[in-house]
């Protein structure tokens, strides 16, 4: 098995890797930039889907909160389905990155931030009708506005980061 | 064939979609499904002002970066060239609602009488943008993740700290969507 679980009981973050005690578990092969290239496909693959399927429409997510309309759940609930199997059949599998390095997966430590944290982002999620992905395909669109969203994200998680300590986890 | 991508998307094509999206990641370089992390890149990379929430080497996530630049660019992509001339389809009852806030312009995905520059300089369309786009960044990041790094790829390794948040998503949205956000459009 190629699975390292790891548990960190000081990072509550769940998509930043622990970088103040790095153990080997995010990438260490060095590349050159342009490879990253391939996330940049990858990435205009799911700004494409998010657009034609109204992922990103204001409308689609108030419909979703107020229970007018199946879309929503269908896409989040076939994408948790389609990425269970994905995840279970890798860990079965055992089978390595493109680049031969085993994929690793993060156990996620329970925090009061996800409780919090949780309700903020979703009055915000209601607000913009937009969570982070949609904001910049949003953008994309031409909807030149959202930009200021954004802007407005980017000074939340800056006041986040200097209140941390002092704030409930 | 162009004409069935030129219509809206179905749900389960989309939610198929996106769940590969999460395996090819891991695939392609072992790479966590998650956005909400580039605003705390972004934040390293041009306002660490010395917070050790900010301290890391972000140049090695920068994987993200070019994964949200994509975003855009598919964005934009869709727009151009894939998109579908009809006006946004909406449920009758929202269509009613949102027309008793003065809200029937329908011809894109977001209602251009609250996302625009003007509209920053009404109070609606400040709470809207400003204070909506402020709790976004703040709760992704207490929270540890967005929709995409808990509830679709945190949910995909059956990580129930990721449900949690999931469900909290959800009630802030009932709650704001239902109770709140009224009074806002009526400002």
């Amino acid at each position: 098995m190629q699975i390292i679980e790891k548990i960190n009981g000081k990072e509550t973050d769940f998509e930043v890797p622990a970088f103040e005690n790095s153990n080997g578990n995010e990438s260490q092969q060095q590349q050159p930039w342009w490879h990253n290239l391939k996330y940049l496909a990858v990435g205009m693959i799911f700004g494409i889907v998010f657009v034609k399927a109204e992922i990103i429409s204001w409308y689609r997510i108030q419909e979703m909160f107020r229970l007018q309309s199946f879309h929503m759940y269908g896409v989040i609930g076939t994408a948790v389905v389609v990425g269970i199997i994905s995840v279970w059949l890798i860990k079965r599998s055992g089978i390595k990155t493109i680049h031969g390095e085993p994929i690793t997966f993060t156990k996620k430590k329970f925090s009061k931030g996800q409780v919090y944290g949780g309700l903020l982002f979703g009055l915000g999620w209601a607000l913009t009708g937009a969570c982070p992905g949609p904001l910049f395909a949003q953008i994309g669109t031409g909807a030149l506005a959202v930009t200021l969203v954004v802007l407005s994200a980017i000074a939340g998680t800056w006041v986040y980061g200097y209140f941390r300590e002092r704030l409930p986890h | 064939m162009l004409e069935a991508i030129k219509a809206p998307w179905p749900w389960y094509i989309t939610g198929a979609l996106i769940g590969l999206i999460v395996a090819a990641l891991l695939l392609l370089g072992n790479k966590h499904f998650g956005i909400s992390a580039n605003l705390r890149h972004i934040c390293a990379a041009c306002f660490p002002a010395n917070i050790k929430f900010f301290r890391y080497n972000w140049k090695k996530e920068i994987w993200n970066l070019f994964f949200v630049a994509g975003i855009i660019l598919g964005g934009f992509i869709a727009t151009q060239w894939l998109s579908n001339p009809a006006p946004v389809n909406i449920n009758p009852a929202l269509a009613e609602e949102l027309a008793s806030y003065q809200l029937t312009d329908h011809s894109s995905l977001v209602p251009g009488e609250l996302f625009s520059f003007e509209s920053l300089f009404t109070l609606r369309g400040f709470i809207i943008m400003v204070a909506g786009g402020f709790l976004v960044g703040f709760g992704t990041r207490y929270a540890g993740g967005c929709t995409s790094g808990h509830s679709i790829m945190g949910l995909s390794n059956l990580q129930w700290p990721s449900l949690v948040a999931t469900v909290m998503f959800m009630i802030g949205g009932f709650i704001m969507a239902n109770l709140l956000l009224p009074f806002i459009l009526r400002l």
